[in-house]
């Protein structure tokens, strides 16, 4: 298992946002946390990326409890994620973006960028044609030195998507990836979230209110229903599974 | 360091070379001497503020412990005076880690206040321990290099400005490095920066540190110049004087501070002729300067150059 959520409790005030909530993230797969408004599934992910803390419970990620490792910890041993309502550094440009996404995998020392020490030129080019390539990958080249903000909103979910690629993650957090965009540019999106996970072998867990999107390309899907997981499986047996049905269609009486 | 800063850069070189050449003016000498220290400060400030968004009240403690570590080191140790002013670097530097690891753990503006009280017992310290308590004390040595020791005015801005220059590139290989632009994503979003693996406190804690550093070496080449301290130089004062230059040169380039430093400092010489005005002027300038330039001069003339070019 490359993520094991064990009992993860959080409450905020007297709301319970999380209920001893568990369930497991294989190596290689595409794995849906679904559920209606006020789920916690956007919590879940925070705790899982270390921007939330939980008040009880553990996140395994690969094989090591992370519970009280910050972020930039957890992103070094090879996690990381989109956000819901994007957080692009917008006054970069989208090259630059993505040159920020790899950051951890270059070297870089106060001194060493300050004096120009030799290798640090040789760095920087070696992080632009690599961000180049991610930016082709994602089908952005054209945007390359326009300026985030300016980009549509669905360019601006594919670009965080780069961003994070950029880190070379084994797990991706997508949080509602396709929010904001129109049915093509979801089509597109589905089959870019699959050619990460066939090309790169990262492994994709995706935050996702699509229903068309999610059983089109999920593995497996864990539901949460006012804090807790009701349903947990592939999509066949999710669509059938009566629980789920009432939560999203409301109960019969 | 871009094309443009390179040909600023160079454009700076040649006037700190030609300017004590021309100008035989010790006065006019002196007041750029003492534009040129406050750059140095300045430069560390627009560093933190503009790129690492913090606010520092305190840099005139850093800048007292440059002045008076260097000073004692030389006068009562006997230490060459290069060796003297590492230590007050030193110094300083370590000073600002104490100092900033408390403080930037905390998110918000806690380092502008942690550094307004460490500013201030710095400058009681010095009131109440430094060499001469309030009335301070001379006889400081000149600065020298490989026994030679520098006593002209001429001299002596050259190798303030040079330092200024130095100082200067250093930054801007910094703000155009991987390091300069993980600060620009943090001010971006920090929560997405954290995610790509940025360690935003050690990231601030440097840069806090680096402005120190800066400080330090301002104090040091102060003391070295005038070879006279006295706490007065290093209060609150001097602070917020910092802070006015880098707001007003433009905190969002580094050529801001300079700009700032170079007018706050000439400014009240060139009002001398207003007599008893000048403080008036002085202040509705800045006033006035504040409400309708509010990004700082630099800035607003790169918009102005870009919109005709």
């Amino acid at each position: 298992m490359l993520l094991q959520v064990r009992n993860i409790s959080k409450s905020f005030g007297g709301l319970n946002a999380l209920r001893n909530v568990c369930f497991s993230v294989r190596e290689g797969e595409i794995h849906a946390l679904i559920g209606p408004n006020g789920a916690g599934k956007t919590t879940m992910l925070n705790i899982i990326s270390g921007i939330e803390s939980p008040d009880s419970g553990e996140i395994v990620f690969k094989g090591e409890i992370v519970n009280g490792r910050p972020p930039e910890k957890r992103a070094k041993k090879g996690l990381s994620r989109t956000f819901q309502h994007l957080e692009l550094f917008n006054d970069m440009t989208v090259i630059e973006n993505i040159m920020v996404g790899c950051y951890l995998k270059t070297r870089s020392g106060f001194f060493r960028s300050g004096l120009l020490l030799p290798g640090t030129k040789r760095d920087e080019r070696e992080i632009y044609e690599r961000s180049c390539e991610i930016l082709d990958y994602i089908n952005l080249s054209k945007r390359r030195d326009e300026m985030a903000k300016t980009l549509p909103v669905g360019e601006q979910r594919v670009l965080e998507i780069g961003r994070a690629l950029a880190t070379e993650p084994d797990l991706l957090l997508l949080d509602e990836p396709a929010a904001g965009l129109n049915i093509r540019e979801t089509r597109e999106l589905g089959e870019l979230i699959g050619k990460i996970r066939k090309e790169r072998g990262v492994t994709v867990l995706i935050v996702e209110h699509d229903m068309e999107l999610v059983m089109r390309i999920s593995d497996n899907i864990t539901v949460l229903n006012f804090g807790e997981v009701i349903a947990d499986g592939p999509p066949i047996e999710i669509q059938k599974d009566p629980q789920v049905i009432a939560a999203y269609l409301g109960e019969d009486e | 360091m871009s094309r443009d800063d390179l040909i600023v850069i160079l454009f700076l070189i040649a006037t700190v070379i030609l300017l004590p050449l021309i100008s035989g003016s010790s006065y006019l000498l002196s007041v750029g001497i003492f534009a040129g220290i406050n750059a140095l400060v300045a430069i560390g400030l627009t560093i933190l503020m503009g790129y690492a968004g913090q606010v520092s009240l305190g840099q005139a403690g850093f800048y007292g412990i440059g002045a008076y570590v260097s000073s004692i080191m030389s006068l009562k140790l006997g230490l060459p005076v290069m060796i003297s002013m590492v230590i007050a670097m030193l110094a300083a530097a370590i000073a600002a880690i104490l100092l900033s690891v408390p403080a930037l753990r905390l998110k918000g503006h806690y380092l502008a206040v942690a550094t307004l009280g460490f500013g201030e017992i710095i400058y009681v310290i010095l009131n109440e321990w430094g060499p001469g308590g309030p009335s301070g004390f001379g006889d400081i040595p000149y600065f020298s290099l490989l026994g030679y020791t520098l006593t002209s005015s001429q001299e002596y801005f050259w190798l303030i400005w040079g330092c200024v220059i130095i100082v200067m590139a250093f930054s801007l290989n910094l703000i155009n490095s991987i390091t300069g632009r993980a600060l620009r994503a943090i001010h971006g979003s920090e929560v997405a920066s954290v995610s790509m693996g940025i360690d935003v406190v050690r990231l601030k804690i440097k840069v806090f540190v680096l402005s120190a550093i800066y400080a330090s070496l301002a104090g040091s080449l102060y003391a070295h110049y005038v070879t006279f301290v006295s706490p007065s130089s290093f209060s609150l004062f001097y602070s917020i004087l910092v802070l006015m230059m880098v707001v007003l040169g433009g905190m969002s380039n580094l050529w801001g501070g300079i700009t700032g430093a170079i007018i706050i400092t000439l400014l009240p010489e060139v009002l001398r002729g207003f007599k008893e005005y000048d403080i008036l002027i002085y202040g509705l300038i800045l006033t006035l300067s504040l409400l309708f330039m509010r990004k700082g001069i630099v800035p607003l003339v790169i918009e102005a150059i870009r919109r005709r070019g």
